[in-house]
């Protein structure tokens, strides 16, 4: 695609998610849009976003687990970029006003001490590097009307990232076994699901690691200070005004998280 | 629960040796309720303690009971909505790493539960999991490898009861615990087969904690009149949903804090 083309789907992305509103599948408008494209689109939104005040803060890491890559029919992660703007702190109430069409999904988050720069990074990097690790939930949104996404669309529309709350409870993963600690979901006091850090690309140390070497390639390192979402541990939960969640992390501990207001659709 | 029972001594005995051959000479049976529509709970419960009662008399000894069904996605996957307790003998324990024959076996499965050794007697009704945990010597991971002796994995409670929960075989592991030094409601377990990972998930999917799991057990043993012995060994029902195995297979279960149980099977 040419820089035209990019800088207009980057824009309509970027519109769409500041009116609150949805826009077609890209790939309905644009059959032939490569993933390296959708990239593009995805950078294009995001210096729009960082144009008009907020910072980049982090990286998210999405389609980690088997059954999302099948559904999508690809064969490795995706990443998004966190921003400013995104961030709540757990016990802050998520006014759903400001979202689309959201869904919450539990994940374990690593904030970094040290700049990781791929490619080469292996998932021992990845601890030595990290600061430490908590629990939270990301609340993914998609600017795609229905959902209706295939890996480019989730890709340029920022992975499909809404807003996310990181717990307080931080935990050394030299102290944790992020692989097999437990992630318990309780939806109003309710168990709603369960899973565990493997579902995360065998260890969510192998897809921050996977995200280093991918952002190596392109000449980006992580930098000390940011937070990085792994992915997700747990299903797809819809979230609706008076909403509250709790996520557990084995060994670890809690991020809660309530919801209030109506979201665009 | 009703533990009615509204079979005659001669039903329950006919079904009872119908359940009895399927077991022992590995072949899949009808649902009980094909032929018995108005079969009960109670009725199943009826047929396993007869099918207990003939393995005791020739000299089987019984080491302790499993809880099942106990799992959204257990039961999900088998279309019923109470769970059910079954009874284990020495002749279904194998050892860790143990080559495991499936010859005489139907169409066995696997799944990754949280074991219980009991130091004391408890009795229901009204058993609760603060109970339970007091009365825990302490807690292992295990793997139950289960096979129903239905056509296609395909029953209903009074049957699946009645087929002793669709117990075959169990490996017990990986590390002993003192429930006390764990959480015992977020441990993460992991099933792989063949090196893949196969199913996941976390101990508060059954019944949101294993030792809830345990309590719902002693108080339908209760009903059958019956306590948990102290000394039994109680496996509290699949976190992960079952996986099928055949010849060949390399199984591991790993469990966060609780080490791994690994087997494979064989002809």
């Amino acid at each position: 695609m040419n820089e035209e083309q990019i800088q207009h789907y980057g824009d309509a992305l970027y519109d769409a998610w500041r009116e609150r509103r949805t826009i077609a599948p890209l790939l309905e408008q644009e059959p032939d849009i490569t993933l390296a494209d959708a990239y593009r689109i995805q950078l294009r939104y995001i210096e729009r976003r960082v144009a008009a005040g907020e910072t980049i803060v982090g990286k998210k890491i999405g389609v980690t687990s088997k059954p999302v890559q099948d559904f999508l029919g690809v064969f490795q992660p995706d990443f998004g970029q966190l921003t400013s703007g995104m961030v709540y702190q757990e016990g802050d109430v998520i006014d759903l006003g400001t979202l689309i069409q959201p869904k919450a999904e539990a994940e374990l988050a690593f904030v970094l001490k040290e700049d990781l720069q791929g490619p080469g990074v292996t998932a021992m990097d990845v601890i030595r590097a990290t600061d430490y690790v908590v629990p939270c939930f990301e609340i993914v949104d998609s600017r795609i009307t229905d959902w209706k996404i295939r890996i480019q669309d989730t890709v340029a529309d920022n992975a499909s990232c809404g807003v996310y709350v990181l717990g307080k409870t931080k935990g050394d993963p030299r102290k944790l076994d992020i692989t097999l600690a437990g992630m318990v979901l309780e939806k109003n006091g309710e168990l709603h699901s369960t899973g565990v850090g493997a579902a995360v690309q065998g260890s969510p140390a192998n897809a921050v690691a996977w995200l280093a070497n991918t952002l190596g390639e392109l000449g980006i390192p992580f930098k000390a200070g940011e937070v990085i979402l792994s992915g997700s541990q747990s299903a797809l939960v819809p979230v609706a005004d008076g909403d509250e969640l709790v996520c557990t992390v084995g060994g670890l501990g809690s991020c809660r998280v309530k919801f209030s207001g109506r979201s665009a659709v | 629960m009703s533990m009615e029972i509204t079979l005659s001594r001669e039903d329950i005995v006919r079904l009872c040796e119908r359940v009895e051959g399927a077991q022992t000479r590995a072949y899949a049976i009808p649902k009980l309720t094909d032929e018995y529509p108005g079969m009960t709970i109670g009725d199943g419960y009826a047929v396993q303690l007869e099918l207990r009662r003939r393995f005791l008399a020739r000299g089987h000894k019984q080491v302790g009971w499993k809880a099942g069904l106990t799992s959204k996605a257990k039961m999900k996957q088998m279309g019923v909505d109470v769970p059910s307790i079954g009874f284990l003998t020495d002749r279904m324990a194998r050892p860790e790493n143990a080559a495991i024959s499936t010859s005489d076996l139907v169409h066995p499965r696997v799944e990754c539960e949280v074991a219980f050794v009991m130091k004391d007697e408890l009795t229901g009704p009204g058993c609760t999991a603060a109970a339970v945990l007091a009365a825990t010597d302490y807690v292992l991971p295990a793997v139950e490898i289960i096979d129903s002796r239905f056509s296609g994995f395909k029953f209903d409670l009074p049957s699946v009861v009645a087929d002793n929960g669709s117990s075959a075989r169990f490996v017990g592991g990986g590390r002993a615990r003192y429930a006390k030094d764990l959480d015992l409601r977020t441990l993460g377990v992991v099933l792989e087969k063949n090196g893949e990972i196969v199913a996941m998930g976390a101990s508060a999917a059954v019944l949101g904690h294993p030792a809830e799991a345990i309590a719902m057990l002693v108080n339908i043993l209760a009903e059958l009149g019956e306590s948990l012995p102290a000394g039994s060994f109680v496996m509290s029902g699949g976190i992960t949903e079952a996986i099928a195995v055949k010849p060949g297979d390399s199984v591991i279960a790993r469990f966060q804090e609780l080490g791994s149980v690994s087997m494979r099977f064989v002809e």
